[in-house]
């Protein structure tokens, strides 16, 4: 493996490979690191704590994934459809109205692009979950036949131990081995609030947490309510990223000011990290000096326009263009430099998905000491755009 | 640390109070030692989730303590994620755990026997239980256990031991070698989590009136063992000392 070198114009017909093997730390995993001045280089993805600077912070997001797909059975209709929860407006355990994308008849194994429908829904349609007393009530559908909001009415702790007994984590159609919850949590997994793993963050384990406080360098984390990243559905994956709930602990905060005040970078292990920072960017100093953390809705995209305020440098899953995952990458380079990292991942035959190969993208706009006032001024870009 | 008999720690007149608030985790919770744990933590005014096998035993200490109660067998791969996930939505949005107590327990076969009349499924059943089971759960709460002590003071690990994990008693393979395996493994990632400021205890409680020893060694006169509830103070006196500070 090279550690470092130039970019093929001649790399046509290269492409990314899915990675179908639920291991989250493969031994060969690499990553493609581009600084600030767009040179690249590819190190073993092992090492990228290597990366880390001194008076950095690096930033996780600590949510566990939940076992979000649940066979239901429609009632008024008696079909057989698969509840797939997709979001939620807040991470209370007790709060338990959920969107979710429902699918007809089939299992994973065929690509939701080619899912069968939900039989029609209307407000107030039960959908029970097979061999459970759990009942979910259908409360409005979200303008798509697929696209549902649903609540449980029930005691909280048998909505929690029926989901533990009979849901399981949302399978892909390129990972043949059905996935189980220990193959999609993070080694800091705590919250179960993600609807899919936050997958950048397969690349953290406990030497490297060790090898960031030994740079040191600071580790916190936040929990953000990743979404369903893509449903195969073009007009509802249109509507992604939806609202993610988020807290950001008080450590974490001041962490984050502390590194932009003395000069250090905010390193986002992941798209979520990144969504929940700039999000909660013009309400960290008020936070700061409050005790407690700052919670909120995460409602905006990220792209090409929108100015980062706070992170500086994403750790994240290799994403093919037009994902909202790679469409948030356009925050940090030029679609130029963007698409020569393109042509590099497929030149290289870079893993993408959840279990894939990494990147590591600086932001062009190096940010100085004393930057920390700027929080205030520019804004992110509203999710209606 | 290794394995240290918790009565050198009973002079150590720190008050359970220090426990109110904490969030903690006791495997094993309806009976004996663990069931004395739970009760002692509620009424320190901890929250607390137990995990036990039986789910009416699990119904009737959730609604004497108030604790929350989890049905699951811990020596069983394929519940450690459901109990972190329902440990999860027991703690609230922040997720963070404070303690955790890996009290469930297997004998291995009774009655007692000799290594060499001992099935290799029951000792591999009795490492399940006694080794892997609070390897695989303190490793699916490590992120809840480093966040707690990221946060505010040291998190605990407390691994439950027994003298015949350091003393070779005939007919105690099963249960011995298991749990001389989670003491040396408590000693080895105390050091590794040193540094996330998670302390992983090994406490032995000492022999004590509980249903399992009357299981290996029936007939024993009860009035010389100690009562599980004073146990469980001893060894919370310790996870207090070891947190290294007291919370108002």
């Amino acid at each position: 493996m090279s550690p470092r070198g130039t970019i093929h114009p001649d790399a046509a017909g290269a492409a990314l490979v899915a990675a179908s093997t639920p291991t989250q730390r493969p031994r060969d995993a690499r990553l493609l690191a581009m600084d600030g001045t767009g040179s690249m280089s590819i190190v073993p993805r092992r090492e990228w704590t290597s990366l880390v600077r001194s008076g950095d912070v690096v930033v996780a997001n600590d949510a566990a994934t939940l076992p979000a797909s649940l066979v239901s059975h429609h009632l008024r209709t008696g079909a057989r459809v698969e509840v797939r929860l997709a979001a939620r407006r807040t991470l209370e355990p007790t709060d338990l109205v959920f969107d979710a994308v429902l699918f007809g008849e089939g299992d994973h194994r065929t690509r939701t692009e080619e899912r069968a429908g939900p039989p029609s829904m209307r407000a107030g349609d039960l959908l029970a979950l097979e061999g459970s007393p759990l009942v979910f009530t259908v409360i409005e559908t979200l303008e798509h036949p697929r696209f549902v909001r649903i609540s449980f009415e029930g005691a909280h702790g048998v909505f929690w131990s029926e989901l533990a007994r009979l849901g399981r984590p949302v399978q892909y159609a390129h990972v043949p081995e059905a996935l189980a919850l220990w193959d999609v949590w993070t080694v800091i997994a705590g919250p179960a609030v993600a609807f899919e793993p936050p997958s950048a963050g397969f690349v953290l384990d406990w030497a490297g947490l060790a090898a960031i406080r030994a740079r040191g360098a600071s580790f916190a984390t936040l929990t953000h309510a990743a979404g369903l990243s893509s449903t195969g559905d073009p007009a509802l994956d249109a509507r992604l990223p939806l609202d993610e709930a988020y807290r950001i602990p008080l450590r974490t905060t001041r962490l984050v000011l502390d590194a932009r005040a003395r000069g250090g970078r905010v390193i986002a292990i992941g798209t979520t990290v990144v969504r929940a920072l700039e999000h909660a960017a013009s309400s960290l100093r008020d936070a700061s000096t409050r005790r407690g953390a700052l919670a909120d809705v995460a409602d905006q995209r990220i792209g090409r326009d929108s100015a980062l305020r706070v992170v500086e440098v994403i750790v994240s899953g290799t994403h093919e263009p037009g994902t909202s995952h790679r469409e948030l990458l356009r925050a940090f380079a030029p679609d130029a430099l963007l698409a020569e990292v393109d042509a590099r991942l497929a030149e290289e035959r870079f893993r993408t998905h959840e279990f894939g190969d990494s990147v590591w993208i600086e932001s062009g706009a190096r940010l100085g000491s004393g930057s920390a006032r700027d929080l205030g001024d520019a804004s992110v870009t509203p999710r209606t755009a | 640390m290794t394995s240290t008999n918790v009565e050198e720690m009973d002079n150590e007149a720190t008050e359970l109070r220090a426990l109110a608030g904490l969030r903690v985790v006791v495997t094993g919770g309806t009976s004996g030692l663990g069931l004395a744990l739970v009760r002692a933590l509620r009424a320190s005014g901890a929250e607390v989730a137990f995990v036990a096998r039986t789910r009416e035993r699990v119904i009737a200490v959730a609604e004497e303590t108030g604790a929350i109660g989890i049905v699951a067998d811990v020596a069983d791969k394929d519940d450690i994620h459901r109990i972190a996930l329902q440990v999860g939505a027991s703690v609230g949005a922040s997720g963070a755990i404070d303690l955790l107590v890996n009290n469930a327990s297997s004998l291995g076969p009774v009655p007692l026997r000799p290594l060499g009349d001992t099935d290799c499924e029951d000792l591999e059943a009795a490492l399940a239980a006694n080794l892997l089971g609070p390897f695989r759960l303190t490793k699916a709460l490590l992120g809840p256990l480093a966040a707690a002590a990221r946060e505010s003071a040291p998190s605990v690990v407390l691994n439950v031991s027994s003298d015949a994990a350091t003393s070779a008693y005939a007919e105690w393979g099963a249960y011995g070698a298991s749990k001389a395996a989670l003491a040396h493994l408590s000693a080895i990632w105390s050091l590794e989590l040193a540094g996330e400021r998670v302390r992983v205890l090994s406490l032995d409680p000492g022999d004590m009136d509980t249903p399992l020893h009357e299981l290996a060694l029936p007939g024993s006169d009860r009035a010389s063992l100690k009562r599980p509830v004073d146990a469980a103070r001893a060894l919370l006196r310790a996870v207090i000392a070891a947190r290294g500070e007291v919370r108002s």
